[in-house]
C-alpha cells in the first residue's frame, strides 16, 4: 500500500466550472489505462488560488504546476510526467509575467507569496519557544550581543531599507539612530500592537502565531538604541494573542534570554505587556505613550519625536508589530540580502489581511512592488460570484479607494500615495460592483468620526460635516454644491488636523471623488444608486410583462404593499413599500425591477 | 530550565534542528498539526484537534504527534491541518471539521490515501530559515 506519486486536480468552482470534472475524469481514466492505479493516486484539492490560470493540476510529490490544463492534455500529463518523469513545460505557469522583484537568486516557484514576517507562522508551536530556537529563532540575538556593536546594529538595519509598516513608513534604521544618538540614559522601546484599522488583523496573526519573533526583536532594538526596557501595547481585545505572549516572555525569561545578564553578555533588557482599551487613536505613537503613562490616550504634538522625549521624557523607539517581525531575519541574513526584495524605494515585503469580496481571503504576505491584480487574482482567487471588481481600499479608513485602472501598479510606499491611498497597516478590502462608493466612503468616516478623540477642530467639525454630506447624498439629497464642499473641507482637515487619524480621514472621501465622481453625480443628478444599497433611492416595481403572477413576492412582503390575483400580474404600492428587497430577491422570474 | 548561556543556546538549536528535521519526537514519525489561531479556533478548530486526537486513541495509534500552530494565513479554509507522514507528501487540508478530521486519520494516517475536496496549496516556499 501506498501512492508513488499524487495528481491534484483544483475542485475549486472557477475550475470545475472550466472543464475541471472532465479533466479530473481524463485524469483518472489516463492513470487506469496506464496500468498505474497503484501507483497514482488522482485527488481533488480546494481552490489553488489560481483561478485566473485554471483548470489547475498539481504534482506531489514534485510539486510541478500546471496551469490551463485542459481534459485533452490529461493524457499527455501521465504518460509524460507520470511514466517517463519528464516535466510538460508548456503547461507550466511562465514566471516571466510575473514582475516581482524577489532578487534572490537560486529561487523558483511560481507562488507570489514570499515569507519573511509570517516565516514561523503556521510552522511552529507558538507556545514552545524550543521549536522557535529551531527554527534560529533567537540567533540574531546572539550574533548582535556577541559580534556587533550597537552601531553595527542600526546600521544593518539601515541598510537593509526597511520602512515602517504602522502606516507612515518611516525609515527604522533612521529612526533607532535617533534614538542612538540621544545621551546615554533611561531610554525605552515600544512595540505597537494596537492594530486598531477595522479589517486588518496581520499583528494579531504574527503575535499568535510567532510571538518570540517580536520579542527578540525588541531586545536588538534596546541594545542597538541602548534602552534596557520594552513595553507591548496590545488591545485587550486580543486575548489568545495576550495570552501567547505571556507565555513566550515567560519562556524566554526562564532561559534568561530576557531578563539580567542575556547569555551571560551584560547586556540586560525586560518586557512589559501594557492593555490598550482598543481606541484607534491610541495606536498613534504620541496617544499611544500618553496611554502607557496612564494618561488619557490624546495625542501631542511633534516634535518633540518620541525618539528624542517619549515615555516619561525619555527617548523611546515606537515599532509596529510586522516592522519587528522583520528584523531577526534582517540581522542573520544581513541588510542586503533583505534590500534585494521589493521596490527602489520599498524594501522586503508586506503582509495584508485580504477581505471583502475575494473568494480566498486571508493572510498574504508579499514582496513590496507586487501589483493588485497578482494579489486579489492569484493568490486571492478573484471576486466572488464571478463578479466585476470595483474597488479595493488600502489603509482602512486612513486609505483610499484604488480603482481598476491601477490594478497593473506595483504596490509600494510611493506608488500607493501617487494614487490617493496609503500602505497603511495592511488592511486591503476588495470591493465588487454591489458596492456603492459614496456608502462605504460614508461607513469609513462613520468610523473616523466615531474614533476621534475631538481634541482638535479640523477633525472634529471637519469629519462630523463630512459624514453629513455624505448621508445626505445617499438619501438622495444631496447637492453638487456638496461636492465642492466635501472637496474643501477634506483638504483643510488633511492639513490642519493634529494627528494622522484627521489628517487621513477625507482620504477615502477624496479618493473616491476623484475616480467615482460619476457614482457621486448618479445620486445627485439622476437620484440612482447603481450597486442598489441605498435605501432611500429605490424604486421596486413590477413587470407587468414578465410577472405570471405567482404570489411569491406578495406572500414575502412584510408590508403587505404587493397585491394582485393568482396568475395575475401584481403591482406593488409605492405608499406602503419598505424598500427591503425582499420581493426583489424572491422572485424567479426576474419581474421585479429594482430602480 | 535554568539559564543559558551561549553554548548551551547553540547546543539547544542544534538539537532541536535535529529532531525536527527527523520529524521524530519520542519515537513519532508522523505529525498532525492544526493551525489554533484566533481564526481558526472562531471555525472550530479545537473541536478538529480534539476528533483527530480521540480517533487516534479510539484506533490505537501511537506514532502520530498532534500539534497546534498559529495561523497559516488560509483563513478562507480555516480550520486547517497540515499532515506529516512517512513516504507521503506533506499537505495542507482546510475546511477540516471533527468529521473531516476523523476522515484524515482513516485515509490519509491508516489507509495512505490523501483526502479528497480537502486540500490547500501551501502558502509559500520556505525561504527563511
Ligand atoms: C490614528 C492612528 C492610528 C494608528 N494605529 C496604529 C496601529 O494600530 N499600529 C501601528 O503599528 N501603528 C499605528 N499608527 C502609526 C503609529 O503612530 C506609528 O507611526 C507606528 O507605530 C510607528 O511604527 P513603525 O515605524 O514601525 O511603523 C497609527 C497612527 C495613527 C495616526
Ligand atoms: S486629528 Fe482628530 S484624533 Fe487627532 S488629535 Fe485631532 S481630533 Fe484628535
Ligand atoms: S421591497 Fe419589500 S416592502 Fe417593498 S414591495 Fe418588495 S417586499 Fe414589499
Ligand atoms: S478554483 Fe481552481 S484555482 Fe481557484
Amino acid at each position: 500500500m501506498g501512492y508513488k506519486q499524487y495528481i491534484l486536480v483544483c475542485g475549486g468552482t472557477a475550475c470545475e466550472s472550466n472543464q475541471g470534472i472532465a479533466l479530473f475524469n481524463a485524469l483518472k481514466s489516463a492513470v487506469i489505462s496506464n496500468g498505474l492505479v497503484n501507483d497514482v493516486q488522482v485527488v481533488r484539492t480546494g481552490c489553488l488560488g489560481f483561478c485566473e490560470k485554471g483548470p489547475i493540476v498539481k504534482i506531489l510529490p514534485q510539486d510541478t504546476f500546471y496551469v490551463e490544463v485542459k481534459p485533452e492534455d490529461a493524457e499527455t500529463i501521465v504518460k509524460e510526467h507520470i511514466v517517463k518523469g519528464r516535466v510538460v513545460s508548456r503547461l507550466l505557469y511562465d514566471k516571466k509575467q510575473s514582475q516581482i522583484n524577489v532578487g534572490i537568486e537560486g529561487i523558483d516557484f511560481y507562488q507570489k507569496q514570499f515569507r519573511i514576517v509570517l516565516r514561523n507562522c503556521g510552522v511552529i508551536d507558538p507556545d514552545k519557544i524550543d521549536e522557535y530556537i529551531a527554527r534560529d529563532g533567537y540567533k540574531a540575538l546572539e550574533k548582535v550581543l556577541f559580534t556587533m556593536k550597537p552601531q553595527e546594529v542600526v546600521d544593518e538595519v539601515s541598510k537593509s531599507g526597511l520602512r515602517g509598516r504602522g502606516g507612515a513608513g518611516f525609515p527604522t534604521g533612521k529612526k533607532w539612530s535617533f534614538a542612538a544618538a540621544q545621551p546615554a540614559g533611561q531610554k525605552y522601546m515600544v512595540c505597537n500592537a494596537d492594530e486598531g484599522d477595522p479589517g486588518a488583523y496581520m499583528d494579531r496573526s504574527t503575535l499568535e502565531g510567532d510571538p518570540h519573533s517580536v520579542l527578540e526583536a525588541m531586545t536588538i532594538a534596546g541594545y542597538a538604541i541602548g534602552a534596557d526596557k520594552g513595553f507591548i501595547y496590545i488591545r485587550a481585545e486580543y486575548p489568545l494573542a495576550i495570552q501567547r505572549l505571556e507565555t513566550a516572555i515567560a519562556q524566554s525569561r526562564e532561559y534568561g534570554l530576557l531578563g539580567k545578564d542575556i547569555l551571560g553578555s551584560g547586556f540586560s533588557f525586560e518586557i512589559e505587556i501594557r492593555l490598550g482599551a482598543g481606541a484607534f487613536v491610541c495606536g498613534e505613537e504620541t496617544a499611544l505613550l500618553a496611554s502607557i503613562e496612564g494618561k488619557r490616550g490624546m495625542p501631542k504634538p511633534r516634535p518633540p519625536f518620541p525618539a528624542v522625549k517619549g515615555l516619561w521624557g525619555c527617548p523611546t523607539v515606537i515599532n509596529n508589530v510586522e516592522t519587528l517581525a522583520n528584523i531577526p531575519v534582517i540581522l542573520t541574513k544581513g541588510g542586503l540580502w533583505f534590500s534585494k526584495i521589493g521596490t527602489a524605494t520599498s524594501k522586503g515585503t508586506k503582509v495584508f489581511a485580504l477581505t471583502g469580496k475575494i473568494n480566498n481571503s486571508g493572510l498574504i504576505e508579499v514582496p513590496m512592488g507586487t501589483t493588485l491584480r497578482e494579489i486579489i487574482f492569484d493568490i486571492g482567487g478573484g471576486i466572488r460570484n464571478g463578479k466585476a471588481f470595483k474597488a479595493a481600499q488600502t489603509g482602512g479608513p486612513s486609505g483610499g479607494m484604488i480603482p481598476p485602472q491601477f490594478l497593473d501598479t506595483p504596490i509600494d510606499y510611493e506608488n500607493l500615495g501617487k494614487i490617493g491611498s496609503i500602505m497603511g497597516s495592511g488592511g486591503l478590502i476588495v470591493m465588487d460592483e454591489d458596492d456603492c462608493i459614496p456608502n462605504i466612503a460614508k461607513f469609513y468616516l462613520d468610523f473616523t468620526v466615531d474614533e476621534s478623540c475631538g481634541k482638535c477642530a479640523p477633525c472634529r467639525i471637519g469629519g462630523r460635516k463630512l459624514l453629513d454630506y455624505l448621508k445626505k447624498i445617499c438619501n438622495g439629497d444631496g447637492t453638487n454644491a456638496d461636492i465642492e464642499n466635501m472637496q474643501e473641507i477634506s483638504e483643510a482637515m488633511a492639513r490642519a488636523s493634529l494627528c494622522g487619524l484627521g489628517q487621513t480621514a477625507s482620504n477615502p472621501v477624496k479618493s473616491s471623488l476623484r475616480y467615482f465622481m460619476d457614482e457621486y453625480k448618479e445620486h445627485i443628478d439622476e437620484k440612482k444608486c447603481r450597486a442598489g444599497k441605498c435605501k432611500n433611492l429605490l424604486r421596486y416595481t413590477i413587470d407587468a410583462a414578465k410577472c405570471v403572477g405567482c404570489t411569491a413576492c406578495a406572500r414575502v412582503c412584510p408590508a403587505n404593499a404587493i397585491a394582485g390575483e393568482r396568475k395575475q400580474p401584481h403591482v406593488i404600492d409605492k405608499t406602503k413599500c419598505i424598500k427591503c428587497g425582499q420581493c426583489f430577491e424572491v422572485c424567479k422570474f426576474h419581474a421585479v425591477n429594482r430602480a | 530550565m535554568a539559564k543559558l548561556t551561549l553554548n548551551d543556546l547553540r547546543k539547544l538549536r542544534d538539537e532541536k534542528q535535529k529532531t525536527m528535521a527527523k520529524r521524530d519526537p519520542s519515537h513519532k514519525d508522523a505529525q498532525i498539526i492544526v493551525g489554533m489561531g484566533t481564526c481558526g479556533i472562531a471555525a472550530g478548530a479545537k473541536e478538529t484537534f480534539n476528533a483527530i486526537i480521540d480517533e487516534l486513541d479510539a484506533k490505537g495509534i501511537t506514532h502520530v504527534l498532534v500539534r497546534q500552530t498559529g495561523c497559516m494565513g488560509l483563513c478562507h479554509s480555516e480550520p486547517t491541518v497540515e499532515v506529516i507522514a512517512p513516504n507521503m507528501p506533506v499537505v495542507i487540508y482546510g475546511n477540516v471539521d471533527a468529521e473531516t478530521g476523523r476522515q484524515i486519520v482513516h485515509a490519509h494516517i491508516i489507509g495512505k490515501t490523501l483526502v479528497d475536496n480537502h486540500i490547500c496549496d501551501k502558502p509559500a516556499m520556505d525561504i527563511v530559515r
